[in-house]
């Protein structure tokens, strides 16, 4: 072969090499870490997958937060207005964590229907929503009308 | 009165933008020496219209002048006076504004450099980077003016900046992080014009190289900034998140790094003349598809501004334009272009084409996991996120492979290089570095991955001083006048590469030998950390000047004697309604001290976080020591020569 062809064929297979070894990393990663998102009502009909990780989020209910007395254990109810789902999480609530806000837990649904969260979030804004949480409130709201006047309130 | 002269000044300066757009061009087109000269003019008066309305506003900042609804929105009459000037880029028209601001100062700049450029490209150079103008100026004009009104119900007292932004970070980290990305827009410009005019041979490179290396030393220390912030503002100590935002200033930086190399390549060596083309297009659009992201609200993430979608649909259109427009202009004049230069498989240009496939598949796999979710929700599969995990097992080892060849390119030749000394130098500089680095690994029992990447930071090290020590003591002159004569290139890459390292160490470490605690602590409680004593002495409440407190002290002890006093707070900002943490840091060259507030649990108890954060300061040193590379290789002495000579 032409000693330039050569060359030319050994750039353009590092190159091939490369991408595919990085094709192959991203494709394996990407499968390992996309975590898909439920509403309250998805996990309650059953939808989520259990002990698998995925996030779940909703409104977090009035009245619902309850500590340990001695640990930094914490469990809550998030809800869609349909549905609620129980968030049990150990360690520190950020600080834009109140009853009545929207947030996001990414952890597993566990066999008794609990969701066990590694990472509980809130926005940094308190006027924000989350758009899952506000796309899972507009279905919950689509759903039923009786519910409407109690999630616009809410706003 | 003041803002309606701001709003006017602003349209005026985009009529000089327009004209700066297209007379020079018009001038290059017709060989009009006339139209052509204008250009320096039109750019300094576009300047200093932008200015004229950056002090206006700043001065309705200054002064409460909440008839201004973004000034209402985003300031308090409250604010300690510093940051109701930075509160200016506190939100999104304010931001913009300041962007705008320093589009027109790097235009300014160029202009006044226009001497260093051929009759003939300095002012088409100017007028591209007036098209870019054109597009920021109107999107600032037509969708988020600063200056509308809040008449006549002008309200007594404004909004309030949000607290997170309070604070020393937001006075410098944007300025600093758009003077990087926008400075991406002159490299733009550089190629764009090569373009048009047709001189795509390697001194468009020289003359874009200073450039880019600017603006890739802002954008470093940008990125390191708020890094920095956000360790210690966030509360919880993550240095970085793969938020999506930060993503989209990762990845200008990524293609940027990868222009730089490029950029050299082509002007010594001609080779690679249509890639670096097309790499510096791509950065620019690398910035922009940030812009977008930052400012539609497509992304959920801790930066996002408050959403508006025909925001999000101007910067779209923006892109394609601007985007779309400089890809068809090489589609057309990029066939002419043929590299007639060969190079061998060990010769510098070979590792420095390495160099730019592997930055550049790091840009596509972070920009694939940034905009995953958008195309899975686009595609009707679900929300999603993608996690850190995805980018850390991806990101890893492509970027420690980078780093293996980022010592084995300076040491070879452009050309060729015998592979034999290449390989007696490596094999030993290797042997070295898996020793130092097993020693390391095992007597503080670390993992595979962090004892790799030791190797390859003692491998980089080593290589680099090798390097460095053979050219200084070539010749017959003494090592100090030849160490001296070495070009300030060649040190701010030195520098560069050896920052990276320190990063990687500081990265390595912090991951592997820091520790990090939740407890529920009281007042009076004692725990140990990583061989420090943290005693919660008390609880106290102060008032600052727009919020209350609740702040703790903590005593660090090592060894039984005191070392740092600490003191945490948790300040409600009552304009606001919203409760702030504010981390206590004892900062040290080996290891940080780190302690922050999470919630009151019951009469006495607190949630509290205590890290010993091991090297954690490391990962900005290397981002300090990466921009001072950038800046001193963008003041190297051949850049300063005028055209011709």
């Amino acid at each position: 072969m032409h000693p330039v062809r050569k060359k030319r064929l050994l750039v353009i297979l590092t190159i091939a090499l490369i991408l595919s070894a990085a094709v192959g990393l991203v494709m394996y990663a990407l499968q390992q870490n996309i975590n898909l998102f439920f509403s309250p009502s998805q996990v309650a009909m059953g939808e989520a997958p259990r002990n698998v990780n995925i996030r779940a989020g909703g409104m977090v209910v009035k009245g619902s937060v309850k500590r340990n007395s001695d640990t930094l254990a914490v469990a809550f109810d998030v809800t869609d207005f349909q549905h609620k789902v129980t968030i049990e999480y150990r360690g520190i609530l950020p600080d834009l964590f109140r009853e009545g806000q929207g947030i996001v837990a990414q952890g597993k649904l566990k066999d008794d229907g609990v969701f066990e969260a590694t990472e509980v979030l809130a926005k940094h804004d308190e006027k924000y929503m989350p758009p899952e949480i506000a796309e899972a409130l507009k279905s919950a709201q689509n759903s039923t009308d009786e519910s409407a006047e109690s999630v616009q309130s809410t706003y | 009165m003041f803002p309606e002269i701001g709003q006017f000044s602003l349209i005026l300066s985009l009529f000089f933008a327009l004209s700066l757009a297209l007379v020079p061009l018009i001038g290059y087109w017709k060989s009009n020496k006339l139209l052509l000269e204008a250009a320096r003019p039109l750019t300094f008066i576009m300047s200093a219209l932008v200015l004229l309305s950056f002090v206006i506003l700043s001065l309705s900042f200054l002064s409460d002048d909440f008839s201004v609804l973004y000034v209402a929105q985003n300031s308090n009459s409250q604010l300690p006076i510093w940051y109701k000037f930075s509160a200016l880029w506190g939100g999104h028209e304010g931001s913009l504004l300041l962007w705008v601001l320093i589009l027109s100062g790097w235009c300014s700049a160029v202009a006044l450099k226009i001497k260093t450029l051929p009759e003939a490209v300095g002012p088409v150079v100017l007028s591209v980077l007036g098209v870019v103008s054109v597009g920021f100026l109107s999107f600032l004009l037509f969708t988020s003016s600063p200056f509308a009104r809040l008449l006549p119900d002008v309200p007594l007292d404004g909004g309030d900046l949000n607290p997170l932004l309070q604070d020393f970070g937001l006075i410098v980290h944007p300025p600093v992080l758009y003077m990087g990305y926008v400075g991406f827009s002159v490299a733009f410009a550089f190629a764009v014009s090569a373009l048009i005019t047709g001189n795509l041979n390697a001194s468009w490179a020289r003359w874009a190289r200073p450039w880019t290396a600017a603006s890739w030393a802002f954008l470093t220390l940008g990125i390191t900034l708020g890094s920095w912030w956000a360790y210690y503002e966030l509360g919880w100590g993550g240095w970085w998140f793969w938020d999506p935002v930060e993503n989209a200033s990762f990845m200008p930086w990524l293609a940027g790094t990868a222009l730089l190399h490029s950029l050299a390549v082509t002007e010594k060596r001609g080779v690679f003349k249509s890639w670096t083309v097309l790499l510096a297009i791509f950065t620019f659009s690398l910035s922009l598809l940030g812009a977008f992201l930052v400012r539609s609200g497509v992304l959920t993430s801790v930066h996002s501004f408050a959403a508006d979608p025909t925001r999000g649909i101007f910067i779209l259109i923006l892109l394609l334009v601007l985007v779309g427009g400089s890809l068809l202009l090489y589609a057309i004049r990029a066939v002419e272009v043929r590299s007639t230069v060969s190079f061998g498989v060990t010769g510098r240009e070979a590792w420095l084409l390495l160099n730019n496939i592997l930055l550049t598949v790091l840009t596509f796999t972070v920009l694939l996991g940034t905009l995953y979710p958008l195309v899975f929700d686009a595609l009707g599969l679900g929300k999603i996120s993608v996690g850190a995990p995805y980018f850390n097992s991806v990101f890893t080892p492509i970027a420690l492979l980078l780093m293996v060849f980022m010592a084995v390119g300076p040491l070879s030749k452009w050309h060729h290089t015998k592979f034999s000394v290449l390989f007696k130098v490596c094999s030993v500089a290797a042997l070295g570095a898996t020793l130092l680095a097993g020693l390391v690994a095992y007597f503080y029992e670390f993992g595979f991955i962090a004892g790799l990447s030791l190797a390859v930071a003692f491998w980089v090290v080593f290589l680099s001083f090798s390097d460095w020590f053979e050219k200084v003591s070539a010749g017959t002159k003494g090592i100090i006048p030849r160490a001296r004569q070495l070009p300030r290139n060649y040190y701010g890459m030195l520098l560069a590469h050896l920052g990276m390292v320190v990063t990687l160490v500081g990265i390595v470490l912090v991951s592997v030998n820091s520790d990090e605690s939740m407890l529920r602590l009281s007042p009076g409680d004692k725990v140990t950390i990583a061989g420090y004593e943290f005693r919660f002495d008390q609880m106290e409440q102060v008032k600052g000047p727009n919020y209350v407190s609740s702040k703790g002290q903590f005593t660090a002890y090592k060894a039984g004697k005191a070392v740092a006093v600490l003191h945490p707070e948790k300040r409600f900002f009552s304009t606001r309604q919203q409760v702030m943490t504010e981390a206590a840091l004892d900062a040290g060259f080996t290891r940080d001290l780190y302690v922050s507030m999470g919630e009151r649990l019951d009469d006495s108890a607190w949630s509290i976080r205590i890290y010993v954060k091991s090297f954690v300061r490391w990962i900005w040193l290397g981002g300090l020591m990466m921009m001072a590379g950038g800046l001193l290789a963008a003041l190297d002495k051949r850049y300063r020569k005028r055209a011709g000579v």
